[in-house]
């Protein structure tokens, strides 16, 4: 950052308008971080101290769940995600074209839909156990062993499956971007392929795989579907269980803080990580390597390799969504479907565009001026992706309600004019929480491309007379391009699929194909879910795979 | 460059249309109305919505949530455009009226249709339908007689020992029939229970109340813990018809003091903008057609006396009902869920 402060300083006459970028930023920062002191203040002002009870009783529990299901879900994705991402960028072999956009579908689905539909699959009664029970003669479960689904390992293995894309992402990006040079001197030298692997390409991309990595423990702390159906018990589940069935808000709010307390320990860990490295891309394009063609057996193993999660995370339950969708058309199809589909639409691309434009805002205003207020507030922004859905929710209705109530009143006394509610149960409110929620994957795309942009580039622009706003304008946007596109269409993509906060905060008889599916999915009528499931994915592709090509075409540009 | 201002262009365009959509969908109809804040299913509850507008002209707006509907009121204090309040349980009924967002009723409709035991005394919450909570035995391998007899203390006995199913200790179902079993017994009592039900469990409590009665085809259990109307439900489906046909349902306590019973209900709330349309709403849904409809469409038993339960509903006979005072259980709820962590009833019978 001090190279962008010797930016600044050369551009002396600008220090207005950089004032003025400082307090946007600061109030950006603030309105995202909202919800989250929102949540703080409920948490320490408790209805009653459950604390002691907790303690005595599950909170322990809740920790030690959480976390084995972070250590399986951060081993388990960065293996496949780095494995894949290795093997599709450096070696050749059968489908590997296919595969390199291919293993980012997992993404599009649903992690607790991808959860009824293996439970169906897996347990007692279903079509696998039923199987092996007809070949073998096995009558009753004492018979035989079966892993059971239902189990933080089950968990684990469903929240790996869809969320590995996000390690898959940002290690492929690395290793494209790691100059083909690095890895052919290294092969020069005399390393093998897997010394070359160890020794010279995941050091290099280890700070863009911990980014990953941190962005997947992130939604798995967020993610309260799968483990309610999997009975799980992390501190979300604990998060509901005091909240709701105790009728305890603040102890709800005070184990949510718990919950940000890891988050901040990943984060600190993730910067610390990324701090070691500050490198600026020099060369505009970059020499590929060759890719390794891969013999024999080789061959079918990579091809194998890369199959599996694909096929695991999308094809099989795709395939079982599709099939439900057919069988069960005419029931689930409602006439306002198009009109869901409108909505989620709308939604999700007006979240993306906003949570990038702010995020553009308060990064630039962060590089243009650095200082330790604005990026912690910045910082402290971003925590909003790891709070439940429905816990960010409540931070929102809280101080938009009290907002409203507030101005009404002052109108009612001043003009004796009743304005209402302005903002509680509007549409802005929900996507209000999206932007909350989904404000860290714009603003650490944001940040990391504002960072791989040299300062030199800016103090020639400033040098030449322009302003902050202009440079701007006429270099970083530019230069960032494939960032953006990136940061929109992963939001995109998670805003399609969001249900807690849509629920809670939306407007009457609104519906999005979320909570469209969520009617039938909460009852357990999974079959007539499949559709608005489906098409929920189906709509989720399309970003996935412009995803893919940005990486392609330039893959400084993602992340 | 170029790329970059079509980008921005279509992005403003996009905020503008936004800015219609957010307009529009937050538009004040003029036409008569009345605004719901539902934790019932929609499909469980729309048909008796649209009946109630098809009769009135009067349009029923809904948002359906699963949680923090209590807290929406809440922060949306005497502006909050909603009337009325709808759940599955007690619970939420009272969590409502403790957290102040209800007002207080009285209505000689409401109160003739209404047994007294199935309404708040002071008038704050209204019962809609009821639900029993049973015990679904495996045909095969428990005796009808001794199904028959059981009573739910009946299922700490260690003979059933790796023999029971049920769903997570702290649903609210399960919470409502615990709590009933710490105003029965006394918290003492009521835990010892509570630890020999857990040691009984099969597995980790898990899955809805339709999860439990396939776990008995599959030979996991034989006895589990269940909502009645699940049975019809399972009997009317095709693919679940053969899980039903594994279990007889057993109306518990028949000897004693009766099923337990929880209810669905509603209350108006603080605000209520539209008072007489809900008023008129709330009278609609304890009436003939909707407690009818109640019956027939969800197989829940109606409140209203001399209404025929459907024909499926009267083939499981005719039982005896705990009297619970639902207002004493409500308040054992919190009680109820310390009992559940303290025992760590979630973690299944290996604790």
């Amino acid at each position: 950052m001090s190279d962008a402060k010797a930016a600044v300083a050369l551009g002396s006459r600008r220090v207005g308008t950089e004032g003025l970028w400082q307090i946007g930023g600061l109030l950006i920062a603030l309105a995202v971080g909202l919800p989250i002191l929102a949540v703080t203040w409920l948490a320490v002002f408790p209805s009653e101290n459950i604390w002691p009870h907790l303690f005595e009783t599950v909170l322990w529990d809740y920790i030690e769940t959480t976390v084995r299901l972070m250590v399986g879900v951060a081993l388990g994705s960065a293996v496949i995600g780095v494995g894949t991402a290795w093997l599709v960028t450096t070696a050749e072999f059968p489908g590997r074209r296919v595969f390199q956009w291919a293993l980012m579908l997992p993404l599009a689905a649903p992690t607790y839909i991808v959860a009824y539909v293996y439970t169906d699959l897996l347990e007692f009664a279903g079509p696998i156990q039923s199987l092996l029970r007809d070949m073998f003669g096995w009558t009753s479960a004492r018979d035989y062993w079966f892993p059971e689904i239902r189990t933080v390992g089950g968990a684990v293995a469903m929240m790996t499956l869809t969320l590995y894309p996000y390690v898959y992402l940002l290690a492929r990006a690395a290793f494209l971007e790691q100059a083909g040079i690095t890895r052919e001197v290294s092969r020069t030298l005399g390393a093998g392929p897997w010394r070359t692997f160890w020794r010279v390409a995941l050091p290099l991309a280890r700070p863009a795989i911990v980014v990953g990595v941190t962005l997947t423990l992130m939604e798995t702390l967020n993610d309260f579907g799968t483990v309610d159906y999997f009975a799980v018990r992390t501190l979300t589940a604990g998060v509901f269980n005091v909240w709701l069935t105790m009728g305890n808000v603040g102890g709800g709010a005070q184990i949510a803080l718990v919950m940000l307390g890891f988050v901040v320990l990943l984060i600190l860990l993730e910067r610390l990580e990324r701090r070691r490295r500050r490198y600026h891309t020099l060369a505009t394009r970059h020499r590929r390597a060759r890719r390794t063609g891969l013999g024999g057996a080789a061959r079918w193993a990579a091809f194998g390799a890369c199959l599996a999660p694909v096929a695991l995370g999308f094809l099989l339950p795709g395939g079982v969504l599709l099939k439900n969708a057919v069988l069960f058309a005419s029931e689930s199809w409602s006439s306002r479907f198009p009109d869901f589909a409108i909505n989620s639409l709308l939604l999700a691309g007006g979240a993306a565009l906003l949570c990038v434009t702010l995020a553009t805002f308060l990064a630039y205003a962060v590089r243009l001026r650095g200082g330790r207020i604005l990026s912690s507030a910045a910082r402290f922004a971003s925590l909003g992706y790891a709070i439940p859905g429905a816990v960010l929710a409540l931070g929102i209705l809280i101080p938009f309600g009290a907002f409203d109530n507030a101005f009404d009143g002052w109108m009612r006394d001043t003009f004796g004019v009743s304005t209402g509610l302005l903002l509680s149960g509007t549409v802005a409110a929900v996507m209000f929480a999206y932007v909350v929620r989904f404000f860290a994957l714009s603003y650490g795309a944001l940040e990391s491309g504002l960072g791989r942009i040299k300062p030199s580039m800016e103090m020639a622009a400033r040098t030449l007379g322009e302003g902050p706003t202009g440079t701007l304008r006429r270099v970083h946007l530019p230069l960032m391009k494939g960032t953006l596109l990136t940061a929109a269409l992963l939001i995109f993509v998670d805003v399609m699929k969001e249900l807690p906060a849509t629920l809670l905060l939306r407007p009457f008889n609104f519906d999005t194909l979320a909570t469209y599916v969520y009617q039938f999915g909460s009852s357990e009528q999974l079959e007539l879910s499949a559709l608005g499931a489906l098409t929920i994915v189906a709509v989720g592709l399309v970003p996935v795979v412009l995803l893919n090509q940005a990486v392609a075409r330039d893959p400084s540009e993602v992340i | 460059m170029y790329m970059l201002r079509r980008v921005f262009r279509s992005g403003i365009a996009g905020l503008l249309i936004l800015g219609g959509f957010v307009g529009a969908s937050t538009a004040v109809q003029a036409a008569e109305e009345v605004n719901v804040y539902s934790y019932r299913q929609p499909f469980l509850i729309q048909p008796m919505f649209d009946a109630f507008t098809r009769e009135t002209g009067i349009n029923v707006n809904v948002v359906f949530a699963e949680k923090g509907l209590v807290e929406r009121l809440k922060a949306e204090g005497r502006n909050s455009p909603a009337d009325l309040i709808f759940t599955v349980d007690i619970g939420r009924l009272a969590d409502a009226v403790e957290g102040g967002v209800t007002q207080v009723v009285h209505d000689a409709t409401l109160e003739q249709i209404l047994p007294a035991a199935m309404r708040d005394p002071e008038g704050q919450w209204f019962g809609l339908t009821q639900r029993a909570r049973v015990i679904y035995a495996s045909k095969d391998r428990v005796p009808l007689e001794e199904a028959r007899a059981l009573n739910y203390e009946d299922l700490a006995d260690p003979k059933w020992r790796g023999k029971i199913c049920t769903r997570a200790g702290d649903h609210e179902y399960n919470v409502a029939l615990f709590a009933a079993m710490i105003e029965k017994h006394g918290e003492a009592k009521a835990k010892a229970w509570l630890v020999g039900l857990r040691d009984n469990l099969a597995r980790k409590p898990q899955g809805n109340d339709r999860a439990q009665v396939k776990a008995i085809l599959e030979g996991q259990c034989d006895l589990a813990l269940g909502n009645h109307y699940y049975y019809a439900l399972m009997l009317q489906n095709e693919e679940q018809f053969a899980w039903a046909q594994a279990a007889n349902m057993i109306f518990p306590d028949q000897a004693g003091a009766g099923t337990h019973m929880n209810i669905s209900g509603m209350a108006m709330t603080k605000s209520a903008p539209n008072r007489d349309n809900a008023l008129k709403l709330m009278r609609f849904l304890v009436g003939d057609l909707a407690q009818r409809m109640y019956a027939e469409q969800n197989n829940e038993y109606p409140l209203r006396e001399g209404v025929d339960p459907s024909g499926l509903l009267e083939s499981f006979g005719t039982f005896k009902r705990a009297d619970q005072s639902l207002a004493a259980v409500a308040k054992l709820r919190p009680a109820a869920i310390r009992m559940i962590n303290e025992v760590n009833f979630n973690a299944g019978p290996s604790s």
